[in-house]
């Protein structure tokens, strides 16, 4: 490849990018064959790992990359997991499909969400996003064909008769319950892998060369051509709709919902900031890293109740002074490893510089 | 007639939310600093008034004047130690700093006093009422107001008219020609936010003394906080209180034609105020 007439140019490959990509591709593998082994209670912890890692990518990508730190993400977990179970209770739909209303409803919301969110700046656009999530919670409640306040669950008749459960259940020669856990773990898996390898693409592509040159100047930015207003409402909505399908798919498994429990501050977005400033913000490997620290604190911490919120969020406050960048920062400064690689290089006819 | 007397419960309720956020505005005036543990903040001062007020047997206003100075000295410290650490150009981590304390001061409350709901004794006003014109108000909504007033008043006399206040007009306008003139912005920053602890001692009273209160409920109390600081502007403390005034007499309508509506109607007029003046009703400071 490397003759020495071949012209410069530039790139975000290395040497361990390669190499994690072909580790990705094997972990991946493993992850989808993994039921056939697994116990059923592995399935659902790793569904919730895999869940709770989609929600971090998709905040970081918000926060991290866009500059756009909302605190009111579980509107769209919430509005994603209702319309869910609007279209199968009311609308007859099979839950599996349902999970794609999901989306569309997290589309839906956000884009008045934007309109009102977007006229205010850096904090006060974090609480703006809360009090329109805590508005959409208090109207959802309303909504009494899907329990009001109490909440509902899914029908038996819906849950058993979607699609693929009894194709797997006579696969794995599991009983349906369990087959369930699986197909949402399949899922779960999918979307995390898709979202990364999305995200990854998305930062490497034009559109991401824009976002970070916004979020390390939004006026020089602007000031080279990039529209800055556009570019936030597009990673906006690009993380509204996944978040909707995150939301949707959560409910599913857990197939029971009430307002309180889908519109959760704590669950879906204290929990999912904690893992992106522990992990490391602005890098696709942070929330990876928090993830497993945040489930290892979790297993660990989980007897002791409030002490275990408690050390999250002093952790976190020492993680920010400290260690600013998180784990992945620290490890990356120490190693120079950087498994997903986004930086755009010059290399030469030699292919110099190629680590 | 029960209009009127929802309005002016309204307008009443309105001078609980004025403290709850003239602590919040302050702090954000000077250093543009949203802490987002101010609501816990309020709930954490409440608990120490009520440990005051069982424990040692004080008045619950006896309570106040002890606890807000060591209510002064935590600000001091946490502004000193922690925040003063992450305030720069990034409003990230501030925000995240803060929402880990309040994360950290819900739970630690809930560990310490359970999340039985409490209530400030205060049998003297407990219930009391007057009769003001054509309406029946009770004696602690009316003070609630009257001290949302007075310590609107005493700020603005701070700020306009010492050399402190002349200190925080100056780093709130440019730190770092203050800093030129011998004035250390860290200090100033920690004497604010004392001073916003204190405001919201003050505020913790009305609150654990008009209803019950549990470890949980600072963040809807920083949302209402919030929601009256934008309304009335960033940077005006009367403003704050006109915004509190409106949330108020929102919530008091909304619960009029259903109980369930209460805090929905709050948050729609907020959006409305967004809607029609992205900026408040009197701005004063840019962000």
């Amino acid at each position: 490849m490397s003759s020495p007439s071949a012209p410069w140019r530039a790139t975000t490959r290395t040497r361990t990018g390669t190499l994690v990509a072909l580790l990705a591709l094997a972990l991946i593998v493993a992850g989808l064959v993994l039921p056939a082994f697994a116990s059923r209670r592995l399935i659902q912890d790793l569904f919730y790992i895999l869940t709770m890692l989609s929600l971090a990518q998709i905040w970081n990508l918000l926060a991290g990359y866009g500059g756009l730190v909302s605190v009111g993400q579980q509107a769209f977990v919430g509005i994603g997991a209702y319309a869910l179970f609007g279209g199968v209770i009311l609308g007859g739909m099979d839950p599996l499909l349902a999970i794609l209303l999901g989306g569309a409803a997290g589309l839906v919301l956000a884009i008045p969400m934007a309109f009102f969110a977007f006229r205010l700046h850096g904090a006060y656009f974090a609480i703006g996003t809360w009090v329109i999530a805590e508005t959409t919670r208090l109207l959802v409640a309303q909504w009494k064909a899907l329990g009001g306040g109490t909440g509902t669950s899914l029908p038996r008749a819906a849950t058993s008769d979607m699609m693929g459960v009894a194709q797997v259940a006579e696969l794995f020669g599991v009983r349906d319950a369990a087959a369930r856990d699986i197909l949402a773990y399949w899922i779960a898996l999918l979307l995390a892998v898709a979202l990364i390898a999305g995200i990854y693409a998305l930062l490497r592509s034009r559109l991401g060369l824009a976002l970070i040159a916004v979020r390390d100047n939004a006026e020089a930015a602007g000031s080279v051509g990039v529209d800055v207003r556009w570019l936030k409402w597009a990673v906006f909505l690009i993380a509204s709709v996944a978040t909707g399908l995150t939301g949707a798919l959560i409910f599913l498994q857990t197939a029971r919902i009430s307002p309180d429990a889908a519109f959760a501050i704590t669950d879906w977005t204290a929990y999912v900031i904690f893992i992106v400033v522990i992990g490391g913000i602005g890098t696709i490997e942070g929330p990876i890293l928090g993830v497993l620290v945040f489930f290892a604190l979790r297993s660990t911490l989980a007897d002791y109740g409030s002490w275990y919120l408690l050390t999250l969020g002093l952790t976190a406050i020492v993680a920010m002074i400290f260690a600013p960048k998180g784990l992945w920062g620290l490890l990356s400064a120490r190693t120079g490893w950087h498994l997903f690689p986004i930086r755009h290089r010059l290399i030469g006819p030699t292919e110099g510089g190629e680590r | 007639m029960i209009w009127l007397d929802t309005i002016v419960q309204g307008i009443l309720l309105g001078g609980l939310y004025a403290l709850f956020a003239t602590g919040l505005s302050l702090v954000f005036g000077i250093m543009r600093l949203v802490n987002l543990a101010h609501g816990d903040m309020i709930v954490l001062a409440a608990y120490l008034i009520l440990v005051l007020v069982t424990g040692l047997g004080l008045s619950p206003w006896l309570a106040v004047l002890i606890a807000a100075p060591l209510m002064f000295a935590l600000g001091w410290l946490l502004q000193r130690v922690v925040l003063n650490r992450v305030l720069g150009p990034d409003i990230l981590p501030p925000l995240l700093v803060t929402f880990g304390l309040s994360i950290a001061i819900q739970n630690a409350l809930l560990e310490g006093f359970s999340a039985d709901s409490r209530r400030i004794p205060n049998p003297d006003l407990e219930g009391a009422s007057v009769a003001l014109g054509p309406v029946t108000v009770g004696v602690m909504p009316v003070l609630t107001f009257a001290s949302a007033v007075l310590v609107i008043v005493i700020l603005n006399r701070v700020i306009y008219g010492t050399p402190l206040g002349r200190s925080f007009r100056a780093t709130s306008d440019d730190p770092v020609t203050a800093g030129l003139m011998g004035i250390e912005p860290m200090k100033v920053f920690a004497v604010a936010t004392g001073i916003a602890m204190m405001v919201v001692t003050v505020a913790a009273l009305y609150l654990g003394t008009r209803a019950n209160f549990d470890p949980a409920i600072g963040p809807a109390r920083l949302i209402y906080a919030f929601q009256a600081v934008i309304i009335g502007g960033l940077g005006s403390l009367w403003g704050t209180l006109a915004g509190g005034v409106i949330i108020g007499v929102a919530q008091t309508l909304g619960a009029a034609v259903n109980p369930e509506w209460q805090i929905l109607a709050g948050h729609l007029a907020f959006l409305l105020v967004l809607l029609i003046r992205p900026r408040g009703l009197f701005p004063r400071a840019r962000d």
